[in-house]
C-alpha cells in the first residue's frame, strides 16, 4: 500500500458517461492484484472532501487504468482530469479476487453489468497468464452502457452482451443469458461485478447450479484503509456473522460470505 | 530551528498535533504512510470495555466541505487493545493517548481502572460527547451536571491526566467547559462533531443507517473556532483544538485564538499524511515570520488596534 501524490495521467478515454485513465504509478501497478482498489484525491478543494474508490481495471507495464461511470461530483471532477495532470492516490487497497490453485487449463466465467465491468478486465490479464479460460458476460441498458466490449473482444476470451433494451446481444438481463449459456458449458469459478440487484441474481443462479463464485462489492467509504469503519456490511465470514469492512476485508467477497438483502429480510 | 514544543502542563508534546480520536483508527493503520514518531501524539478509537458493533450502515454521508458519520464507537474494547494492540503501541516515541467511553459512569471507570495498570499511555481522553451513541444524539456532555458528575468521577478512578472531550451541541459550551474543569479535567478538547442529518429526497429516506450522525470537516471549523475562542477565555486549563483543520492555517487559528495544542480528524482520512503536512506547514510559518518558538504564537489574537505595540 502506497501513497502516490503524483501520478500522472497517460491517458483518457471517454464514452458518454463513461472514462477510462491511465494512469502512470509503477509501485501500485507493480504490487496490484485484480479485484484490488486505488483512493483517488478527485479534487484539491474541500469538495468533493474524500477519496474515491476505483477498482483497477487494468495494469500496462508500469501504469494502471481505471473506468469509471459519471455518477456524482466525485466522478465528476475525475472526468475533467487531463493527460500530464498528476493526481494523488493510494494503493493498492482491498483483498482482490481469489484465483484458486488448479483453474488452469480450466474455465471461469466473469460478468459484469455497467461500470462494474471494471475490474474484470484486470481478471482476463492475470487468467490469461496462468492458462485459464474465461467467458465473458457484459450487461447494460443498452449499448452505450458497453463501451468495453470491443476491448473484450480483443482478448480472445469468449464475449457474451446483454441489453435490457435489446440494442446489443442479448435482451434481457446478463443473469438470465449466463443462465442460459449453463446449458453448454460449466465454470469452475463466477467472478462479478455490478450493480447488487444483479449480483443477487446471480448468486442464486450459482448457489442452485452449486458454482463458486466471488463477488466485487461497493460501498460509501472515508478513508479506503481500514481506520474509520465507515464502510462495513453485514457478512459471513469463518461461520461469524457481523460487520466487515468492504475496504479490508473486501472489496470481493465470495458467494457463501454475502448476506443477500432477500434473506436479510426474512 | 524553530521549537516546536508545546507544554501542557501534565504532558510535553513534540509539537501541537495530535491525531484525533475516530479518525485514526489505533494508529497502526496509518504507519504504511507517516512515521507515528512525527505526531505530537494520536488518540485511539474510543474504547468501552468490551468489543462493540456500533451502528448499522451507511454510516458514511459527504455533504459539502463536509462528512456525516455514524459509526458508534465500532471498537475492540478495551480489554483486547491492552492485549493486542498497546504492546505495539507503546514503543513508538511519542504521546498515546486513549479515549475512553462507557455505558455508564461504572464502565468509564472500570475501563480507565483497566487502563491504569498498563504502561505506556499518557493520558485518558474522556468521551462524554460521541453524538452517534444513545438515541437523538444524547451525551453527558450536553448538561453541565452531568459533565461534572461524569468527570470527578473518572478523575478519581485515573491515575493518568484526563483531557475531556465536549460537544458543540450546547447552547453555551463554556459553562459545560467550566463543569468540567470544576471537576479536575486537566485540559479540555473540542468539539466533538455536531449533530446532523440528510436525507435522499428520491427514497424520502434518511442517508445514514442510524438516522443521525456526527459532521465533521472544513464545514464545522468556523463555528468550532468560535468555541474555542469562547472557552479558553473561560477556563485555565490548556484547551486543545478540534474541528475541521486540514492545512496549517487552520490549525494557526486555532492556537493564535488560545488552543495550545490542535486535533486533526477527517484530514486523516482525506490524505494520511495530514498531520504531518500540517506540522510542516506550521514549522514554514513561523520561519517565514521570524517567531522562535510556537507557544509564542498561542493566544495571541488581536482584537483591536489599541492592543499592537
Amino acid at each position: 500500500m502506497y501513497k502516490d501524490k503524483g501520478a500522472r495521467i497517460i491517458s483518457k478515454q471517454s464514452w458518454g458517461d463513461y472514462y477510462l485513465l491511465e494512469i502512470e504509478s509503477p509501485r501500485i501497478a507493480s504490487q496490484a492484484s485484480p479485484g484490488q482498489f486505488i483512493m483517488v484525491r478527485v479534487s484539491p478543494q474541500p469538495f468533493p472532501l474524500l477519496r474515491r474508490p476505483f477498482s483497477i481495471h487494468s495494469r500496462e507495464g508500469e501504469n494502471l487504468t481505471i473506468f469509471f461511470q459519471m455518477a456524482g461530483p466525485g466522478t465528476r471532477a475525475l472526468s475533467k482530469i487531463n493527460p500530464d495532470d498528476f493526481i494523488d492516490i493510494i494503493g493498492p487497497l482491498g483483498n482482490g479476487f481469489k484465483i484458486a490453485e488448479g483453474l488452469a487449463g480450466k474455465e471461469i466465467a466473469l460478468i459484469g453489468g455497467g461500470r462494474g465491468i471494471a475490474p474484470l478486465y484486470f481478471l482476463t490479464q492475470e487468467a490469461s497468464r496462468l492458462s485459464i479460460f474465461i467467458k465473458v458476460f457484459y450487461g447494460g441498458r443498452n449499448i452505450e452502457d458497453l463501451p468495453l466490449r470491443e476491448k473484450f473482444e480483443k482478448t480472445g476470451f469468449t464475449l457474451y452482451c446483454s441489453t435490457d433494451d435489446g440494442s446489443f446481444g442479448f435482451k434481457g438481463l446478463v443473469s438470465d443469458l449466463f443462465a442460459k449459456e449453463l446449458k453448454n458449458f460449466r465454470p469452475s469459478c463466477v467472478y462479478s461485478c455490478g450493480p447488487e440487484p444483479m449480483l443477487e441474481r446471480i448468486a442464486r443462479v450459482l448457489l442452485a447450479n452449486e458454482i463458486p463464485g466471488e463477488f466485487s462489492l461497493e460501498s460509501m467509504m472515508g478513508c479506503g484503509f481500514g481506520a474509520c469503519l465507515g464502510c462495513v456490511k453485514k457478512f459471513k465470514k469463518n461461520g461469524r456473522e457481523g460487520w466487515y469492512k468492504v475496504c479490508q476485508d473486501g472489496p470481493v467477497f465470495s458467494l457463501e460470505e454475502i448476506i443477500w438483502k432477500d434473506e436479510e429480510r426474512k | 530551528m524553530i521549537d516546536l514544543s508545546i507544554d501542557l502542563g501534565f504532558l510535553k508534546l513534540k509539537n501541537p498535533v495530535i491525531a484525533s480520536s475516530g479518525t485514526f483508527g489505533y494508529g497502526l493503520e496509518f504507519t504504511p504512510f507517516i512515521d507515528l514518531n512525527c505526531l505530537g501524539g494520536f488518540v485511539v478509537k474510543g474504547l468501552y470495555l468490551n468489543p462493540r458493533e456500533g451502528n448499522p450502515p451507511p454510516r458514511l454521508v459527504e455533504t459539502p466541505a463536509g462528512l456525516i458519520n455514524s459509526i458508534g464507537l465500532q471498537g475492540i474494547g478495551a480489554k483486547r487493545f491492552v492485549k493486542e494492540l498497546l504492546p505495539e503501541l507503546r514503543r513508538f516515541k511519542t504521546h498515546l493517548i486513549v479515549n475512553i467511553c462507557g455505558e455508564n459512569e461504572r464502565e468509564f471507570i472500570s475501563v480507565a481502572e483497566l487502563l491504569n495498570r498498563e504502561e505506556g499511555i499518557s493520558a485518558y481522553e474522556v468521551n462524554i460527547s460521541c453524538p452517534n451513541v444513545e438515541k437523538g444524539g444524547m451525551c453527558p456532555a450536553l448538561d453541565p451536571k452531568a459533565t461534572y458528575y461524569l468527570v470527578s468521577r473518572v478523575k478519581k478512578a485515573s491515575t493518568r491526566p484526563i483531557i475531556t472531550k465536549l460537544s458543540p451541541n450546547v447552547t453555551d459550551i463554556s459553562l459545560i467547559a467550566r463543569s468540567a474543569e470544576d471537576a479536575g479535567a486537566d485540559a479540555l478538547s473540542l468539539v466533538n462533531t455536531f449533530l446532523a442529518m440528510a436525507v435522499d429526497p428520491e427514497t424520502r429516506k434518511p442517508k445514514l443507517g442510524n438516522i443521525l450522525g456526527g459532521l465533521s470537516g472544513p464545514a464545522i471549523k468556523p463555528i468550532a473556532l468560535r468555541m474555542v475562542f469562547q472557552v479558553v477565555r473561560q477556563v485555565k486549563v490548556p484547551v486543545i483544538g478540534i474541528g475541521g483543520i486540514m492545512s496549517g492555517n487552520d490549525a494557526l487559528e486555532y492556537l493564535i485564538v488560545g488552543a495550545r495544542a490542535v486535533e486533526v480528524g477527517t484530514a486523516n482520512l482525506v490524505d494520511p499524511e495530514s498531520c504531518l503536512k500540517i506540522i510542516q506547514e506550521i514549522e514554514n510559518f513561523c520561519e517565514r515570520k521570524g517567531i522562535s518558538r510556537i507557544e509564542k504564537i498561542i493566544g495571541t489574537l488581536e482584537i483591536n488596534d489599541e492592543k499592537r505595540d
